[in-house]
């Protein structure tokens, strides 16, 4: 009887596979070893885990052996030994003890309320065992069978990484947490994982489908099921394959409408291995990482962005200037201890507060702009006297340039509109262009924090009330010759893409992994039986 | 003895728990001083060199914390800290 049960995705993609089963077996007592259970078992069993430990962080790269580097600056902290150490000469036998004191530090992390360190229990749980391991003379858990899905109330990272992945499978947990260590190992190798399926997950060993892009499980799949589950999957893949093979494609609708993709950038870095032909040219820069440490330095910041102008070969660049504040705390420009740092000093707000600073990167970047179409975008502009101020500074320096003879452009000058009293009154502004910063008007305008997993995420279909907003931005634009675009996580997800070309945006910029999917997803879109312009 | 204090805020994504309070032992344990963190000025106080001790403290993003350090190398040392805590751990 097909039994399909909801939880959390924690890494996308489908496994089929049979169930097999994963429990701690800490709690229960097994002979032990043939010594007395002292200090000096203690002791052994630190030195023989540690030794483990540093054989498998060797074999390990990346994610996988931080998380064992972690364990091992575990263990060698004294803290738990000590505490052992007193439960031990209090009388108590070693492995009680050290199950003691792991028992009550890995209470103490489930129960936070903090959703990265409820999901670091686990880490512990797998330190606690390697030690009962030793000290009770158990042997190591069994291997997985190939390809199986693994069910259990919480895996521990040192188990799915002795486990061969390579004839696939997947993991299906009762607890867990997307944030775990176990989540980020398969996120890596594209195991399918869904977590938080409740007690209700069934033991038995009945062929079954996880669907970690979903966050569904499904046992002992009717054969229809397991047919249309297959084929999902299959088309999944080669969709996949086709977006990437049709990336340099323009993105047309299916009514003909064609949509401009750019990309977003945060390091030059994020340019390795993309061909610029695939793209409109750079929709974002964020420039608060790549001159973090050469605020004053505009030969520095000229050759970063002359890189950008260059590498875009003739594609226009948007540089945004420095949007420090709210997440982005800078050291020695923004300030500290503000109560709501969302809500208080920052990007534009700032930049107009250190002139200095500013007109540094206003001077690199018409520089750059020599070299290629740029435009300036600011940052959090609220009200109209910001940019009069912004387009000063940016004639100040040009005529600095120009009167030191100093090669440059005209870079055309625009705004973010990420505050919803911008997006309700864009007339208000004299800029060339508008860039919707989604995320934060979606944070703002829902008053629901980007970087609090327990508020509604802005993810998926967009609030009715923030596509009015982004309508009435793109309503501008058309109207007045104004061009607006959309930088943000939803221009990105294929979901949120159909409201946001239906509230009239034809032009979004989006981080350069997303891209071929995103324009595979236009391809797939027919616009003609949707209004324009509203939600 | 030399002593030496500075404050910042938590802004990488996850706050200070396991690779973090890795990075942020290691620091400590490149100098003499005692290094101590707290998310209050005035503490409690935790040792800096133990990622058991400072995963208890539960210092999430956007948390101020706060670095003092005694010993020769205490200046040293508080940068130091401050400083990877501005970097982000190295995340991103």
């Amino acid at each position: 009887m097909e039994l399909r049960l909801t939880g959390l995705p924690a890494s996308a993609g489908v496994a089929i596979g049979r169930m097999t089963h994963f429990s701690t077996d800490a709690g229960a007592r097994r002979p032990v070893a043939d010594r007395p259970l002292d200090l000096d078992a203690l002791n052994d069993a630190l030195a023989a885990s540690l030794a483990e430990l540093r054989a498998l962080e060797q074999s390990l790269d990346g994610a996988a052996a931080d998380i064992i580097t972690f364990q091992i600056a575990v263990l060698e902290d004294p803290e738990f030994f000590k505490q052992a150490g007193s439960a031990i000469a209090a009388g108590a036998t070693a492995d009680s003890a050290w199950m003691g004191v792991l028992d009550k530090e890995i209470a103490a992390f489930a129960g936070s309320g903090d959703e990265h360190f409820r999901a670091r229990a686990v880490d512990l749980v797998d330190i606690r065992d390697r030690m009962l391991r030793r000290l009770r003379g158990q042997p190591e858990p069994r291997r997985f069978p190939p390809g199986a899905v693994v069910v259990a109330d919480d895996l521990p990272p040192s188990i799915f990484l002795r486990t061969d992945w390579s004839q696939g499978g997947g993991i299906a947990l009762r607890a867990g947490s997307p944030s775990s260590h176990v989540a980020t190992l398969a996120r890596a190798q594209g195991i399918p994982m869904v977590v938080g399926l409740g007690a209700a997950a069934p033991r038995g060993s009945s062929l079954t489908i996880v669907d970690g892009t979903n966050g569904t499980v499904t046992v002992a799949p009717a054969s229809e099921t397991l047919a249309r589950v297959r084929d999902w999957a299959a088309a999944e893949e080669l969709g996949q394959q086709s977006a990437r093979a049709r990336r340099f494609d323009p993105a047309v609708t299916k009514d003909g409408q064609h949509v401009a993709f750019l990309i977003n950038v945060s390091n030059l870095s994020d340019l390795t291995g993309v061909d610029a032909a695939c793209c409109d040219g750079v929709g974002l820069v964020r420039t608060e990482f790549l001159i973090e440490q050469a605020l004053s330095d505009e030969q520095r910041q000229y050759e970063s962005y002359a890189r950008l102008v260059q590498w875009a070969a003739g594609k226009p660049v948007t540089i945004r200037t420095i949007d420090g504040g709210g997440d982005k705390p800078m050291r020695g420009y923004t300030r500290d201890r503000e109560t709501n740092p969302f809500m208080g000093l920052r990007g534009i707000r700032l930049s107009l507060l250190k002139p200095d600073v500013f007109r540094v990167q206003l001077r690199a970047i018409a520089r750059a702009a020599a070299l290629g179409p740029v435009r300036i975008l600011l940052p959090m502009v609220t009200v109209a006297d910001e940019i009069a101020q912004a387009r000063g500074h940016l004639s100040a320096v040009m005529d600095e340039l120009r009167r030191d003879g100093v090669d440059h452009g005209a870079p055309s000058l625009g705004m973010m509109v990420e505050v919803p009293a911008a997006a309700m009154a864009p007339d208000l502004y004299d800029v060339e262009f508008m860039s919707i910063g989604s995320n934060d008007l979606a944070q703002y305008a829902m008053a629901a924090a980007r970087d609090n997993p327990e508020v509604v995420s802005s993810m998926g279909v967009p609030h009715p009330g923030l596509l009015a907003m982004i309508a009435n931005v793109a309503r501008y634009g058309r109207e007045r010759g104004v061009d607006v675009s959309l930088c943000g996580d939803s221009g990105g997800d294929p979901a949120a893409l159909a409201h946001l070309l239906k509230a009239g945006i034809r032009k979004v910029s989006v981080a350069p992994a997303l891209l071929p999917v995103a324009k595979d997803a236009v391809r797939h879109l027919d616009l003609s039986g949707m209004a324009r312009g509203g939600p | 003895m030399a002593e030496a204090r500075a404050c910042a805020r938590l802004t990488n994504k996850v706050g200070l728990h396991a690779r973090p309070s890795v990075k942020l032992t290691q620091t400590a344990k490149r100098f003499q001083a005692r290094v101590e963190i707290a998310k209050s000025h005035d503490g409690p106080w935790t040792d800096a060199k133990s990622p058991v001790k400072i995963m208890r403290i539960k210092a999430s993003k956007g948390d101020v914390l706060h670095v003092k350090a005694f010993g020769a190398d205490a200046a040293t040392a508080v940068a130091a800290v401050i400083e990877l805590v501005q970097r982000n751990f190295d995340e991103e």
